[in-house]
């Protein structure tokens, strides 16, 4: 089979406000149903390429605002679990939330709140994504280039795969796929890498750590 | 010499620069136009004064040119920023016919290029009235509001969305802030300049002649606020935190200032500090002139901790100065601050003078703390809120707007510029 090359793409992310908040629990199931499919993108994967510090305790700006400022450690313990790339599309993770913020309420005695100023605001994404003119025939070649692609590189190829490839993969590992069964041990090890709890700069020292141990490995 | 971009690769990495090269290939050649109200003093001016070489070296032409008026049109101008901010400041409509008047005049003097300028960036509400006038535009407008508008004095913002929906898209630091608008509203935080003179590395003895030429000791703590003397920075509630902590611990306080020619209530707000301070010989009140650069720059290092005790704050410039020189920061609980000082990681956000003399004394007496705190507040700014982060988002919005309201924008290269290994 001949595969093509891997085409190094990179992406920039711009942040839109819906103009959407909510003060509660129930405000924020309500808003939850009809925001734009964008904010859940947004809330998810988008703080990956936004401000935030290096110790990223929960995976979801949801779970962030449940547990600093509702002050629901359940909830924003549930709401921190939900992988986003189980699902086949956002409208099914959007049901799961909404599942998960209906049980809360329903078991609740009052509906938890935050004080004003305090609010979750839906923000939704644009992203513009471009061809950087670089592409590796041999995978051997990107041992070297892993380390210098920049974070918006491995997030189009490491996270922003995984809603648009078969399976929800990172490219990287479709991409291998495309030798037959040579670089087997290579993509188990890219599958492996968890991109939850993390940051784009940690993550870029996971791939180029699976890349550096296949090939030194006589591979 | 080092071309400007250069320089930057070598604080941010070249991986950060070759991104925004990508990123404006688009956008070589295009008109950018920014407008503002004063080119010395205050945040805005001072990221304008490093953006605009930066966008021209990455080949795109851009200018910067500001509005001009009489003392009655910033005395409307400063009264819309405190109603803004919320303060219930009525405008007396001759005053209003001034800011229209003064809009226009600017108009007849810079009409050319705005009307020719592929885009054009109005900041904040001095020169928001321009569009009206420009009804001959080529290009797509934005607004850019830099400061706190989550609780307006509603006549106000009435008077001023009245200008501002005709817009095509409009900027804010934080979504906290975001009014109703029908068109786009892009969230961008400002960023800081890591080598301007304000935030470059300076000698040891430089920062020590500075205080010695102040009268101000090294070897008592030493506990800073820079900004403008303005009441929405609390400088008051700065000395009272100041006598909360001196029953305690010896410390000095330095409270900063220097002031911008679009605000005419800096001396009254001073004299007000002057008197409350009294004859304290360890409150120093600095009088710093606009480019007073390298000074706030030593001031900032040698101090133990850096506070920004503002009641109402779009974006503290100061604070992620501080933390970007390894300080601790204590700023008041409003606006961007949430967003700059992450509580108890690069230091503490405080509702009262109370809590921010709680916080030194905290501070003070753990230095392992301090030095930890110091080390993430750098760690933090380089991360998220140097200028290249804010260029890459002008960049992006530019074409986001230009390529419509899509999601999802991908931009093909021509075959000449691939390269394949």
């Amino acid at each position: 089979m001949i595969n093509e090359g891997f085409k190094i793409s990179d992406c920039a992310l711009i942040a839109i406000a819906t103009g959407e908040k909510a003060q509660n629990l129930r405000e924020f199931r309500d808003r939850l149903k009809n925001v734009h499919p964008g904010c859940l993108y947004y809330h998810f994967w988008g703080g990956l390429l936004h401000p935030h510090f290096d110790d990223p305790e929960f995976q979801n700006d949801f779970a962030v605002w449940a547990s600093r400022y509702l002050h629901d450690s359940k909830i924003s313990e549930q709401l921190s679990i939900i992988d986003p790339n189980v699902f086949d599309n956002i409208e099914d993770l959007r049901n799961e939330i909404i599942e998960i913020v209906e049980k809360r309420l329903f078991e609740s005695e009052h509906i938890p709140w935050v004080k004003t100023g305090h609010e979750f605001h839906f923000i939704r994404s644009q992203i513009v994504i471009f061809d950087t003119g670089v592409s590796y025939a041999d995978p051997r070649d990107l041992l070297e280039a892993i380390p210098k692609m920049s974070l918006g590189s491995i997030f189009f190829h490491f996270i922003d795969s995984r809603r648009r490839t078969p399976g929800n993969r990172n490219d990287f590992s479709v991409w291998l796929s495309g030798f037959d069964d040579k670089y087997n041990g290579l993509i188990e090890a890219l599958d492996n890498i968890d991109p939850s709890f993390t940051t784009l700069n940690e993550l870029r020292q996971e791939i180029n750590f699976a890349f550096k141990n296949y090939f030194k490995e006589g591979n | 010499m080092e071309s400007l971009l250069e320089q930057y690769a070598s604080v941010v990495g070249n991986e950060v620069i070759d991104h925004l090269k990508q990123l404006a290939n688009p956008l070589k050649g295009m008109k950018i136009l920014h407008i503002n109200s004063t080119k010395e003093g205050g945040g805005v001016a001072e990221i304008l004064n490093r953006l605009i070489p930066l966008k021209k070296e990455l080949g795109i032409d851009a200018e910067w040119e500001i509005i001009t008026g009489e003392k009655d049109f910033y005395q409307c101008t400063k009264k819309m920023h405190n109603s803004l901010q919320g303060n219930r400041d009525d405008i007396s409509s001759s005053l209003l016919a001034v800011y229209e008047s003064t809009n226009l005049q600017n108009f007849e003097r810079l009409g050319k290029k705005l009307e020719e300028a592929d885009i054009v960036f109005i900041h904040d509400p001095q020169p928001a009235a321009l569009l009206h006038f420009c009804k001959k535009r080529k290009g797509k407008w934005l607004w850019r509001c830099h400061i706190d508008v989550s609780h307006p004095y509603r006549p106000v913002w009435k008077y001023l969305r009245e200008y501002i929906k005709d817009y095509d898209a409009s900027i804010w630091s934080l979504s906290a802030f975001v009014q109703p608008l029908s068109h786009p509203q892009y969230l961008i935080p400002p960023s800081i300049d890591p080598l301007s003179e304000k935030n470059i590395e300076l000698p040891k003895k430089e920062i020590s002649d500075f205080f010695d030429s102040w009268g101000i000791r090294r070897n008592t703590p030493i506990v800073t606020q820079v900004s403008r003397f303005d009441r929405f920075k609390d400088p008051v509630g700065v000395i009272q935190s100041y006598r909360l902590i001196q029953n305690y611990v010896p410390v000095q306080l330095v409270l900063a200032g220097g002031s911008a020619s679009d605000d005419p209530e800096g001396q009254e707000v001073l004299q007000e500090v002057k008197a409350y301070a009294g004859n304290d010989p360890d409150i120093h009140i600095l009088e710093l002139p606009p480019d007073a650069h390298r000074a706030i720059n030593a001031l900032q290092r040698g101090s133990d901790i850096i506070i920004q005790k503002s009641l109402k704050e779009g974006f503290g410039l100061t604070v992620t100065e501080g933390l970007w020189k390894g300080k601790p920061v204590i700023g008041g609980d409003t606006g961007g601050i949430k967003l700059q000082v992450i509580d108890h990681y690069c230091g503490f956000r405080v509702s009262t003078p109370e809590g921010a003399a709680m916080r030194v004394r905290y501070l003070l007496k753990h230095p392992g703390t301090m030095k930890r705190m110091g080390k993430n507040a750098r760690q933090f700014v380089l991360d998220n809120y140097l200028i290249t982060r804010q260029l890459r988002e002008y960049l992006t919005l530019i074409v986001g707007l230009l390529y419509g309201s899509k999601e999802k924008i991908e931009l093909k290269l021509p075959p000449s510029l691939t390269t394949g290994k």
